[in-house]
């Protein structure tokens, strides 16, 4: 059997060899394991995305696949996806499932400036599975809103994780400064914009009713969709109240850097919260 | 009825039928979401228990909505066979359960005696039933049905071609349809959900499909999956549809939503066959899933599942071509994840064969579900092992107007392999006969590319 000795001086040789050939590997100044980055896969349009060898009519093939999002003209192993196929579609599904999954951090409500508070939802999973804790604060958080929160704004703005997180840090930096900006511009009082984390779009109705704000405007993560997780709506109510008719919210959706730019959408929605106070009407009903 | 029973020594007791159905389930995000389901695991069991011995008699007595007041109540009561109910009635769940299970009983047997069967006596069998034994029991159930051609024999493995398209653009819509069809997928029925619901919509696109079909000899059927009185409209414009479609759920309220009376169905039932392009006799085409009821607040307090059984219920009286659930598309607040997925499947091709209903799969699932291809996978696996009678098929599984998804036309051509179940037979001799595939159903060189019917 070694003795002590031994194994330290085999240990400190080992260590040696792995720190040696790390740094040999840092020093290395070949292309194959420095300069070379493999391609990013999801940055392949999916119209241009073609695999079929030999295929009978490629041209016709081509035009009738550029007139759809599906997956078309992919070709196979065996039965089976290609890998780089197989690979892109599980990120795309990935991107989608981190929106959902991952929580906005504390950091980011932190520095934008906002205070935070929870629906009844404890969890991620409570809150995929309850709706209708979403749409409610208890009632020492309903207190705290009341006691930490302008009360009586004209114009009082949440910020929602909803079902995707990455929504949120994707535009609130751009899309409230624009609102702000916008409603400074209709010469309208602006609320203590806050965070409120597992929440629905109809927990702006109770923070309508406990800061009696004209209008209420919830910025919300929406459902992700395959390779989009950045996407959000705006929800904007006049005099909205708990149990208010869906009918009777104004929705913007669609808002991201692909779609509705946010800070467009920003300066949109100062307009509509401009026209509610004015026609004193949000929903259908509103005249656009 | 007794309706109390202890388990090491703690009593339980429940104050009605509809209350042990909804306590006796599997665990279902559902039942949580709607204050139903049982408090404890072992409260759950003890409501299995008191399942186990009620009678055939007391839970069809004892409906979970009552008879005066539900039309989807009385169609199930109303179309059940009255001899067989009768000479079942005082067997209590438990017994009949063995029964159904033991392999010694022959399906065909289980299919006649189910005519005397109310949807919750079906749904109740089901709460009594490991996984594996719904799928010994569904694997016996056969259902074969016709339109233009025949499905439902265990050895048919066919599938619903679902070329969704997010504005209905037709070449968007066709290219999706000629690449299923190259991978053999396409053969139970090429069925569009158009984003319009209009006659001028359903009409274009039925005149479509109608064309692919006649210009290439395809044998199968074709339908547009707008509202039923939308279909009714295009097809007496003359539009060429071999199949009615409509969406279905198990209470009058939730039916009602979705614009559905019993008489209309009984109208488009009969007009499709007049009218279709189909032969038949089987032409109606309805698609379920368990939690759409409580997504329109038409649950009535009953549980999901038991909800999804009396949509079957519903559903036989119009001896339909095929039907399949999509229990996974509505979201995680009524199936969390790939596990309750997976047990809403089996439990829904039990309880359709059972119905009597030539029962397919609509394997589904949502991005905001604890769910992904994987999960998706094993269900399809499971339900073409246990017989379902058709799988859904789309480019790579990834529904781009419904926003979920599905299984693609790879895992479609797979399963045939992994199961050795066919194409249906007219469809696999024409396959063969283009040259993409061969008689052991695998593709050959030429599959896969679209464009092979494009042909200059």
């Amino acid at each position: 059997m070694a003795n002590q000795k031994e194994i330290e001086n085999l240990v400190a040789k080992i260590v040696s060899e792995i720190v040696n050939k790390t740094e040999a590997e840092e020093k290395c100044e070949c292309k194959c394991c420095c300069d070379e980055q493999i391609p990013d896969i999801t940055a392949v349009r999916h119209q241009d995305d073609f695999h079929v060898p030999d295929a009978v009519n490629e041209p016709e093939y081509m035009r009738m696949k550029a007139r759809t999002p599906a997956r078309i003209g992919v070709w196979r192993a065996g039965t089976r996806l290609k890998t780089d196929t197989f690979l892109r579609f599980r990120a795309d599904h990935a991107v989608a499932v981190d929106a959902v999954f991952t929580e906005v951090p504390e950091e980011f409500i932190k520095d934008m400036g906002m205070p935070s508070f929870r629906s009844q939802c404890h969890s991620k999973a409570e809150y995929l599975q309850r709706p209708d804790l979403g749409r409610l604060f208890d009632e020492e958080t309903a207190a705290k809103i009341k006691s930490e929160c302008k009360n009586k704004p004209t114009v009082q703005i949440i910020v929602s994780d909803g079902l995707s997180s990455t929504a949120v840090t994707a535009n609130i930096e751009t899309i409230l400064p624009a609102i702000m900006q916008g409603l400074k511009v209709y010469g309208l009082e602006a609320g203590t914009p806050f965070f409120v984390r597992y929440a629905r779009v109809g927990i702006m109705d109770q923070v309508t009713e406990l800061l009696d704000a004209d209008v209420t405007v919830n910025l919300i993560g929406e459902r992700p969709g395959l390779a989009t997780g950045e996407s959000m709506s705006a929800y904007i109510t006049y005099k909205g109240y708990v149990g208010m008719p869906e009918a009777g919210r104004t929705v913007i959706s669609n808002i991201h850097k692909g779609g509705t730019p946010p800070v467009e959408a920003g300066a949109h929605i100062a307009e509509l919260a401009k026209k509610m106070l004015d026609q004193k009407i949000s929903g259908l009903g509103l005249q656009i | 009825m007794v309706l109390k029973t202890s388990l090491y020594g703690k009593t339980y007791e429940f104050k009605d039928v509809k209350e042990v159905l909804a306590k006796a389930n599997e665990p279902k995000s559902g039942d949580v979401f709607q204050g139903i389901a049982a408090e404890t695991a072992l409260e759950r069991v003890a409501a299995k228990v008191v399942l186990s011995h009620l009678t055939v008699g007391d839970l069809t007595e004892n409906p979970a909505i009552p008879y005066e007041s539900d039309f989807c109540t009385r169609v199930i009561l109303d179309g059940l066979n009255t001899y067989y109910y009768n000479k079942f009635k005082n067997w209590t769940l438990g017994d009949l359960r063995e029964y159904l299970i033991d392999w010694e009983t022959a399906g065909n047997d289980i299919r006649i005696i189910a005519s005397g069967f109310s949807s919750e006596v079906i749904a109740g069998l089901a709460k009594l039933m490991s996984n594996m034994d719904l799928a010994c029991t569904s694997k016996k159930l056969i259902v074969t049905t016709r339109a233009n051609t025949e499905v439902g024999r265990p050895e048919i493995l066919p599938f619903r071609s679902q070329p969704n398209h997010p504005t209905d653009d037709i070449d968007g819509i066709m290219i999706s349809v000629l690449e299923g069809i190259a991978y053999g997928c396409g053969d139970a029925m090429i069925g569009v959900n158009p984003v319009e619901d209009n006659v001028d919509n359903t009409s274009r696109i039925a005149y479509a499909l109608y064309d692919f079909m006649e210009k290439w000899e395809c044998p199968t059927q074709s339908s547009v999956l707008s509202h039923i009185t939308t279909q009714m409209k295009a097809v007496e414009e003359g539009a060429p549809l071999s199949l009615f479609f409509q969406s279905i759920a198990g209470s009058e309220p939730a039916l009602k939503a979705f614009g559905v009376t019993t008489e209309m169905l009984d109208e488009a039932n009969d007009q499709i066959h007049h009218m279709g392009i189909a032969y038949g006799p089987n032409l109606m085409y309805f698609e379920t899933g368990q939690g759409s009821e409580m997504s329109i607040d038409a649950d009535c307090g009953v549980d999901e599942m038991t909800l999804e059984a009396r949509t079957y219920g519903f559903g036989r009286r119009y001896a339909p071509f095929c039907v399949n659930n999509v229990s996974g598309f509505i979201g995680p607040e009524t199936i969390y994840d790939g596990r309750e997925a997976l047990r809403a499947h089996l439990e829904d091709q039990f309880m359709g064969k059972m119905s009597g209903l030539p029962m397919g799969s609509g394997c589904a699932y949502t991005n905001h579900m604890h769910c992904d291809q994987n999960d998706l996978e094993i269900i399809d696996m499971l339900m073409c092992f246990v017989g379902t009678n058709y799988v859904a098929g789309l480019p790579l599984g990834d529904d781009v107007m419904l926003s979920y998804q599905d299984n693609s036309y790879h895992d479609n051509a797979t399963m045939r392999l992994l199961t050795g179940r066919k194409p249906v037979v007219e469809f696999h001799q024409w396959m063969m006969k283009l040259g993409l595939m061969r008689e052991d159903a695998s593709l050959t060189k030429a599959a896969g590319d679209a464009s092979f019917f494009l042909r200059n």
